[in-house]
């Protein structure tokens, strides 16, 4: 019979009625209900197997603190593990698996687990799985990680996005219990920005979930009447199914908001789920209590719940786990369960309580001082045995059993910031500590305060001082009255005869586990934690970090507040890995910069590769070009003969302005730069405070108080950052004035013999390029195409004749494809990034790989570049003797002595016939290429006392990479060294 | 004149537009930016040159002046940013140069530049899902520095109250444009 445990009311929604399948069978639920509730409504109490010992486990509580009813939902790439049936929301077509048993849930071949449990005791891991050694590799780990772990991934990309968002409020609401609904009235009724966030996918909290009144009300309909007021506020934002998984610093709080986790699949566009940084003045959080279990023998049998669950599947979702239900608490509330059910018709057996001055009922049977003593039923509670206070066991017949040892106050959010609670000795319950994270109050159940009538006026009364601190007038609101039921408890933790009783349900951790980390001096809380799992699972112990500490306590002779508790950290409860992604995810993880000429290159069909943020072309094959070397030979080779065209908009470029723009430069740049004449440029070392080299560019003078400075595509914000820095702090008199143009101006190299000819054709007749006019390192402002500004620059990175041509960005486009229909006529060639590089290796330049952060001035053969007639940055520490020993590294050309060999990059130097160790090196390979003009590899390289070891014949190894063989240090400058072609 | 024809950031020859729900995101195509930096000893006479040129006075920190054609907001300690229709100024930077002379540094920054505008009701539920700005609380007239999904940018709101202009990165305009208008879908 479908739904055969249904109830009469509740706040479900029975025109919509949802199919869904759980394992392999079909139910049918309604509007409102959970997986949780759903399934019991079906009569499904097993809904899991427990992690080490595989025992049936049914769902234990109503909220996101349930430890057993774990269960895969969704399908395909949607699949999602360790989802909580008690939070997910029931829609039409929902998929659930159960997890961690095989072959079914029903028969589960793993729990033999069970009656190996004296072997599988807390830590056997360390003491078992030694011998031999041999078989950890290949046997043991490979079994044990296969019965390890609880659900299992769908090994597919998330299909669905997820966003980050931003959120500011005067007071954030943490909980829309009575006491957040207070709060966020009377804040936003006093016109405060309010944002009321509430997990559930209904506000109200435990309002929903109890038979009160509230004045003349219902406490389910004051919370409806009161969430739509509040929603009705401009001023006022009411997010349910949003979990505050965090206190950051600042007020700042992190809050998760699924916004599609009840629908089948997400709208069109539509995130998942988002995570919001929520801005905050101050917060309130009202984020109410959890009640935790006795511990008794078999305690975890399907059917054995929270009492509170029990009820409020009763009330709100209007079922309930079996016909016939006992309770065992040590409190009042537990008895509060026992009314509510008799009121829906469900037989309450008996109600066990273990204070020999319990209150009695006419309702149901009271055992007054009676505790637990064995449950029987293994795949669904049948029956259990109380011992009575006067000797003797009575047995008793249920399907379920509501267990209530006390209410712990929700404290997480007040610790995250490693603060500790503190223990009340009146609620046997541990309650918010001394200091809060900055600007938090609390109030409400999370502050010990459990009546309803308590949870309104302390929500209201918190909400008060908050707008009062923000020097706002608050408004009483009108609150109702409401019960004020005292807390009535005895505390009682475990039932001390027990031998097989749990503790934390998740993780399979025992009263006896606990007791032999004391053994085994595992005594402090850390330790008891680890040693033992307890608290670990992905509840993390929401419902046994309490009873595990008293055990413990209880052990060790010492008070529960002198145990202690563990660390809070967030999330509050688990969060999927994609919001904290966001939208970074894939090739979205940083932003793209694309070149002026991009387009135009895809067009070309070129090869691109990340430079940084940059995509940049690496080469443009040609058709019929089998590979990327055809390509990059082709690109040199041609480049060398005639002209070649690359665009370096990517390099950094900032502008330098002021009257003391000069005397700047002088002091960030080793060399001079305070004598450059205007109209033209020079190579430029920045070294960093220790005299390290930093990085290497050209700054151009436009004019006497304005330079171009160029850097690499690397350290172009590095280099900003480096020259603002110094501005501010360093020379703040100085007048000068720095900005980035990097994207502003569209730069192309255009180097070879034929490209002065070919400029003759874009720049404008008036300005004269011919040698004598514009030399080697000259710089301008031109026009091209008949008037459009453009700076021409006179420098050489491949040694060859070549300029920089730079134009606003947006002509870019129309300027390459301009010179390469100009430079037809001399087979103008568009070249890449490897091109580029193998030119630059031919002619000896350095980058990044030679300036590696380690190198000086000295070992690249710059030595004489840091001037001593004045002072920079790195100038001094560059003189440090470790730095300048005889034997120092120096920058070389290599080639290999047998043509046809490689010479790899990041090969070291030996000595030839010395040992292949640390004590031998002599230096290593920086830049390494196939240099087609000379017809065989060349690299580049350190090597002690480099300059003059001119001709000898060293050993190059690379154990890595199984290269072994004889090198030849040379000059870096491999072409023209004398520099003819670059001054032509 | 020269005959090169200039391409938009977004590398396409037709601006580019885009519409969710209320809120409609455009390419602007047709503004020309320049930085102005007071030079040291002249911050006085900088400002009063800008306060000029607004016929007003020169922006405050987290403020822009939205005067018809040149408009300005603030980028830093004596700096700002010019903007006017690249149509009639295209040559802002020299203009200015010729207006401010010594008393300040003056860069072309126009196609350093992409510029979006943000416009209907919904754009604040937007500018959530992109920025730690609080936009409920941003003013006509603002002007600030934040970032988008890692890019840096200038936000201004303009009149009416939902307008937004947003500033990027020319060569990141395709990561912008794709972060704004996947924002738009989710929050739209």
């Amino acid at each position: 019979m479908s739904q055969k445990n249904r109830l009469d009311g509740g706040l479900i929604d029975r025109s919509e009625t949802y199919s869904f399948r759980f394992d392999s069978k079909y139910h049918k639920g309604h509007k409102g209900d959970t997986l949780a509730s759903a399934l019991l409504a079906n009569g499904v109490r097993l809904m899991g197997r427990s992690f080490k010992y595989h025992r049936p486990r049914g769902v234990m509580t109503a909220g996101s603190e349930e430890p057993n009813a774990i269960v895969e939902l969704r399908e395909g790439a949607r699949k999602e593990p360790n989802t909580r049936a008690t939070t997910a929301e029931l829609f039409d077509g929902l998929r659930a698996e159960s997890q961690n048993r095989w072959p079914s849930l029903a028969f589960d071949a793993m729990a033999v687990n069970d009656l190996l449990s004296p072997f599988l005791t807390a830590g056997f891991y360390y003491k078992t799985f030694m011998w031999p050694a041999a078989f950890w590799e290949k046997l043991y780990e490979p079994i044990i990680r296969r019965a390890a772990g609880l659900g299992s991934l769908s090994t597919q990309d998330d299909p669905d996005s997820y966003d980050k968002g931003f959120l500011h409020c005067d007071i954030l609401v943490i909980g829309g219990g009575p006491a957040g609904l207070a709060a966020a009235l009377t804040a936003g009724e006093s016109g405060a920005r309010v944002i009321l966030a509430d997990e559930d996918f209904l506000i109200g909290g435990r309002l929903n979930l109890e038979t009160y009144v509230l004045g003349e009300t219902s406490g389910t309909d004051w919370a409806c009447e009161t969430t739509a007021r509040l929603a009705a506020m401009p001023n006022v934002r009411v997010m349910p199914r949003t979990t505050v998984i965090g206190a950051f610093d600042h007020g700042i709080y992190g809050a998760v908001e699924r916004v599609s986790d009840h629908l089948k699949v997400p709208e069109d566009g539509k995130p998942r789920q988002i995570l919001w940084r929520v801005y905050s003045k101050r917060a309130i959080l009202c984020a109410g209590a959890t009640e935790r279990p006795i511990v008794f023998e078999n305690n975890d049998r399907p059917g054995i719940m929270q009492a509170s669950a029990i009820r409020a599947y009763a009330n709100r979702w209007a079922t309930t786990p079996a016909r016939q239900v006992a309770i065992f608490t040590n409190n009042d509330d537990g008895h509060r369960t026992a009314t509510d059910l008799v009121a829906k018709g469900v037989e309450v057996v008996s109600v066990i309580d273990a204070r020999i001055d319990a209150p009695t009922s006419s309702d149901y049977d009271v055992i007054a001082g009676g505790v637990i003593d064995q449950t029987w039923g293994r795949l669904g509670l049948t029956q259990i045995e109380v011992k009575m206070p006067r000797g003797g066991i009575r047995r008793i017949k249920c399907g379920a059993l509501g267990v209530s040892g006390g209410w712990n106050p929700n404290v997480h959010l007040t610790c995250h910031q490693r603060r500790r609670p503190v223990w009340n000795e009146a609620l046997s319950a541990f309650v918010p500590g001394g200091t809060m994270p900055v600007g938090m109050s609390v109030s409400g159940a999370a502050n010990g305060v459990f009546s309803t009538h308590g949870a309104l006026t302390s929500g209201a009364e918190a909400a008060k001082a908050a707008l009062s601190d923000l020097g706002m007038t608050a408004k009483s609101p009108s609150l109702p009255k409401a019960e004020d039921a005292p807390v009535n408890i005895t505390p009682f933790w475990h039932v001390k005869t027990a031998k097989r009783a749990w503790v934390d349900q998740q993780n399979d951790v025992t009263s006896k586990d606990i007791k032999l980390a004391h053994q085994e001096n595992f005594r402090s809380v850390e330790h008891l934690k680890r040693y033992t799992t307890l608290g670990m699972a992905t509840d993390q112990g929401k419902t046994s970090n309490i009873a595990g500490l008293a055990i413990m306590a209880e052990v060790a002779g010492k008070s529960i507040p002198e145990v202690g508790t563990t660390i809070f950290r967030p999330p509050y409860t688990p969060t999927a890995m994609g919001v904290f992604a966001g939208r970074a995810w894939g090739t979205a993880t940083r932003p793209t910069r694309l070149t002026p000429s991009h387009k135009w290159a895809e067009e070309q069909g070129a090869v691109f590769t990340e430079a940084g943020l940059w995509l940049r072309a690496q080469w443009y094959p040609k058709p019929g070009e089998k590979n990327w070397r055809e390509s990059c030979d082709r690109e040199v080779l041609q480049t060398r003969r005639s002209v070649g065209i690359c665009d370096v908009t990517s390099l950094g470029k900032i502008d330098v302005q002021g009257k003391d723009a000069a005397a700047f430069l002088n002091k960030v740049y080793c060399n001079g730069f305070a004598k450059l004449a205007i109209g033209k440029v020079r190579y430029g070392l920045m070294l960093r405070e220790d005299g390290m080299v930093m990085d290497d560019g050209t700054a151009a003078r436009m004019a006497d108080d304005h330079f171009v400075v160029t850097t690499t595509t690397a350290h172009a914000v590095g280099v900003y950052r480096h020259m603002e820095f110094v501005h501010q702090c360093l020379w703040p008199d100085m007048d000068v004035q720095i900005i980035s143009t990097t994207d502003a101006w569209a730069q192309f190299a255009v180097a070879g013999p034929n490209s002065r000819a070919l400029l003759y054709k874009i720049v404008d007749a008036e300005f004269d390029l011919s040698n004598e006019a514009f030399p080697f390192m000259a710089c301008s402002e031109v026009t091209i195409c008949g008037g459009l500004r453009a700076r021409l620059f006179r420098i050489s990175f491949s040694g060859e004749l070549a300029y920089e041509i730079a134009v606003p960005t947006r002509y870019g486009d129309a300027l390459i494809r301009r010179l390469m229909a100009a430079g037809e006529e001399f087979d103008v060639v568009p070249y890449g990034l490897e091109a580029l590089n193998v030119m630059r290796i031919e002619k000896g330049h350095a980058t990044a790989n030679e300036l590696n952060g380690t190198t000086t001035a000295l070992n690249l053969g710059m030595g004489r570049m840091v001037s001593k007639v004045k002072d920079s940055i790195g100038s001094i520490m560059s003189e440090r003797p470790g730095l300048n020993e005889d034997d120092t590294l120096k920058l070389v050309g290599l080639k290999p002595v047998n043509p046809d060999h490689q010479v790899p990059a990041g090969a070291h130097l030996m000595t030839k016939g010395a040992k292949v160790n640390a004590v031998n090196d002599q230096g290593y390979v920086t830049s390494a290429c196939y240099s087609p003009n000379l017809g065989h590899h060349i690299a580049l390289g350190f090597l002690r006392t480099g300059d003059a070891r001119m001709g000898e014949v060293i050993r190059l190894v690379s154990p890595l990479m199984g290269v072994d063989h004889d090198v030849e240090v040379v000059s870096a400058h491999f072409l023209d060294p004398e520099g003819d072609r670059l001054r032509a | 004149m020269h005959d090169l024809a200039p391409i938009h950031a977004l590398g396409g020859a037709d601006r580019r537009s885009d519409t969710e729900g209320d809120v409609t995101l455009t390419e602007n195509l047709g503004l020309a930016l320049a930085s102005v930096a007071a030079r040291r000893g002249h911050e006085a006479a900088c400002r009063a040159h800008l306060g000029a040129l607004l016929e007003g006075a020169a922006p405050e920190p987290g403020k822009t002046v939205l005067h018809d054609p040149e408009a300005s907001f603030w980028m830093g300690p004596d700096q700002w940013m010019v903007g006017a229709l690249f149509e009639s100024h295209e040559d802002l930077a020299v203009q200015l140069k010729a207006r401010f002379e010594e008393t300040a540094s003056i860069t072309e920054q126009t196609d350093g530049w992409v510029c979006f505008d943000m416009r209907g009701d919904g754009v604040e539920a937007v500018m959530q899902l992109c920025c730690n700005l609080d936009i409920e609380q941003m003013q006509i007239g603002d002007a600030t520095r934040t970032t988008i999904h890692y890019i840096g940018v200038y936000v201004l709101r303009r009149d009416p109250a939902n307008w937004l202009r947003i500033l990027g990165p020319r060569s990141s305009a395709g990561s912008l444009h794709h972060a704004l208008t996947a924002a738009m879908k989710a929050a739209l």
